[in-house]
């Protein structure tokens, strides 16, 4: 049995865990009208994948933006990297950044730059030399299975593939946290699994700290029970009843986190929302 | 109510013209410190400068061909048609190749500037520009500004050059009177002060072409319908402004260098 597969552990406290590459305090954000969500507190540590769940429009894209600095809160604050972000002038938060990668609902992809451009636009920026980032973008697109994209440009790419582009694209520079809003929105299953593949992969082979936002289930509980076997070079399921200790839960609804534990918490849950949720 | 209305209007009228200026000011403030995009520069040199020169040539040449028409018939009348030469190229090169230039550039350019910043927005580039850790101001407006800058002077130049060039035509070949007469008159009224005149507005006019152009285009809200608008908004804004620039700069130059 592999290492990684635990029986459900106790869940954390929120926002408790020492030295979180990620940690929300308190926080609030409002756009022209009532808040969207308020004290919101929790916390995503190293190594650890957190899955963020909740009804479409509850406000879980934002909370994505929040983390690296794309908004800003109303009130409390936003711990990135042991910096706190939420007052941080925009030209200090750009190298906090580049730190981490953020997968984007639709991709994101630069339409006018070839998916060799894209995935090495961090690259490029900084000067890398031409040999160098098309060795790495090569390396990157081989990761996610699309090697043969390299020359190609966005719009020739179906939705599946930009996500898999733009996950290599947050891959490229070795972030210490990824950010995913909806990797799977609006693909069919097959496309969706071989994401949620991918996810496992980066999470089992480069034990990447991670949030990732979904209102599918499935895609969620698939994280959460299976891994990825470097063997066979493909994502395994777990024995029945077991499920990665890494990879926990929140929950989101009507401007509040509802929930914030573990698988084992999560099927078991007494909140009202929580279970309807889930059925 | 209606007073509610006038006031959330001013409000939001005011807090614009701030935005604006603020953002202006970024583009230009940006030069000063690295990371400088050369390369983005150069591109946007080759879009906004070498991609209007047709329609710069055209416009200058017919409008330059225009005011030898009319002026030629209206000095007839006073038996001073021998000064069409003059006529054609101060007014060109005073004010109707640098304000024609801008019109026509801002059609083109500030229009393009707005949709496709505008699309990037709507479509989360943008966002996905500043989580890879680069500035979209840098990346994206400085270079357009300051290429927008530079290659209007140009295209002024070259728009003063071809007006010149159709009032000769016409002056020629369809008033049939010396033209030799036309480029000697052309040549000899022109004075360095009114040189300077028609090469400040362009300066101002490719400044104002791209401030706004990206301005609204970085600020579009509201999808593929609001990448509509903030199209609109760009190009009567800047078409506008410009006009207005180019009477306050005219004020001032006449001015500084009385006739």
């Amino acid at each position: 049995m592999s290492d990684l597969a635990t029986p459900a552990p106790p869940a954390p406290v929120p926002g408790s865990r020492s030295g979180a590459v990620v940690a929300l305090r308190n926080l609030s954000v409002a756009f022209d009208g009532p808040p969207v969500f308020a004290g919101i507190t929790f916390s995503v540590g190293p190594a650890e994948t957190r899955i963020l769940l909740g009804p479409a429009g509850v406000g879980k894209s934002v909370l994505l933006k929040l983390i690296i600095g794309l908004l800003r809160p109303l009130d409390g604050s936003v711990v990135l990297f042991g910096e706190d972000i939420s007052q941080m002038p925009e030209q200090e938060l750009f190298p906090l950044r580049a730190r981490a990668g953020m997968v984007f609902q639709e991709g994101a992809l630069f339409d006018s730059l070839s998916v060799r451009d894209n995935v090495g636009y961090q690259l490029l920026q900084e000067g890398v030399s031409d040999e160098e980032i098309d060795h790495r973008v090569r390396e990157e697109l081989h990761f996610v299975g699309l090697d043969e994209t390299f020359a190609l440009f966005p719009p020739s790419l179906s939705g599946g593939m930009k996500r898999r582009v733009a996950i290599a694209r947050a891959l490229i520079h070795q972030p210490e946290l990824i950010l995913y809003d909806s990797p799977t929105g609006g693909l069919d299953p097959v496309t969706s699994n071989t994401i949620i593949e991918l996810i496992v992969k980066q999470r089992d082979v480069r034990k990447t700290p991670s949030l990732l936002v979904t209102h599918r289930l499935q895609d969620a509980f698939t994280l959460c029970n299976h891994r990825y076997d470097p063997e066979q070079e493909r994502m395994v399921p777990l024995p029945e009843g077991q499920f990665n200790p890494d990879t926990t839960f929140l929950m989101l609804d009507a401007g509040h986190l509802i929930f914030d534990g573990s698988l084992h918490e999560l099927v078991h849950s007494q909140n009202q929302f929580v279970r309807e949720f889930l059925e | 109510m209606a007073t509610n209305r006038i006031d959330r209007r001013a409000k939001e009228i005011v807090l614009t013209l701030q935005e604006y200026s603020l953002f202006a000011a970024r583009a230009l403030l940006n030069l000063v410190r690295p990371p400088i995009y050369w390369t983005d520069f150069l591109m946007q040199s080759d879009i906004i400068g070498v991609g209007s020169i047709p329609i710069v040539i055209l416009s200058g040449f017919f409008t330059g061909g225009v005011l030898a028409l009319q002026s030629s018939a209206t000095l007839s009348a006073f038996g001073a048609a021998v000064v069409t030469g003059q006529f054609v190229s101060l007014t060109m090169v005073r004010e109707l190749g640098a304000v024609l230039t801008g019109i026509m550039v801002s059609g083109r350019n500030a229009s393009s500037m707005a949709s496709e910043l505008g699309s990037m927005v709507v479509t989360e580039q943008i966002d996905a520009m500043r989580a890879l850790g680069v500035d979209p101001m840098r990346k994206l407006v400085t270079p357009r500004v300051v290429s927008s800058v530079i290659m209007l002077l140009l295209l002024t130049i070259i728009a003063d050059f071809f007006g010149i060039v159709g009032g000769a035509f016409v002056t020629v070949f369809l008033n049939h009177q010396n033209g030799t007469q036309y480029f000697h008159m052309a040549y000899e009224h022109l004075r360095y002060p009114d040189i300077i005149q028609g090469l400040v507005k362009p300066v101002c006019f490719g400044y104002i072409i791209a401030s706004i152009g990206c301005f609204y285009g970085m600020r579009t809200s509201g999808g593929t319908e609001g990448v509509g608008r903030s199209t609109i908004a760009a190009v009567v804004n800047s078409s506008v402004l410009i006009i207005a620039v180019d009477f306050l700069v005219t004020h001032l130059l006449l001015w500084i260098f009385p006739s």
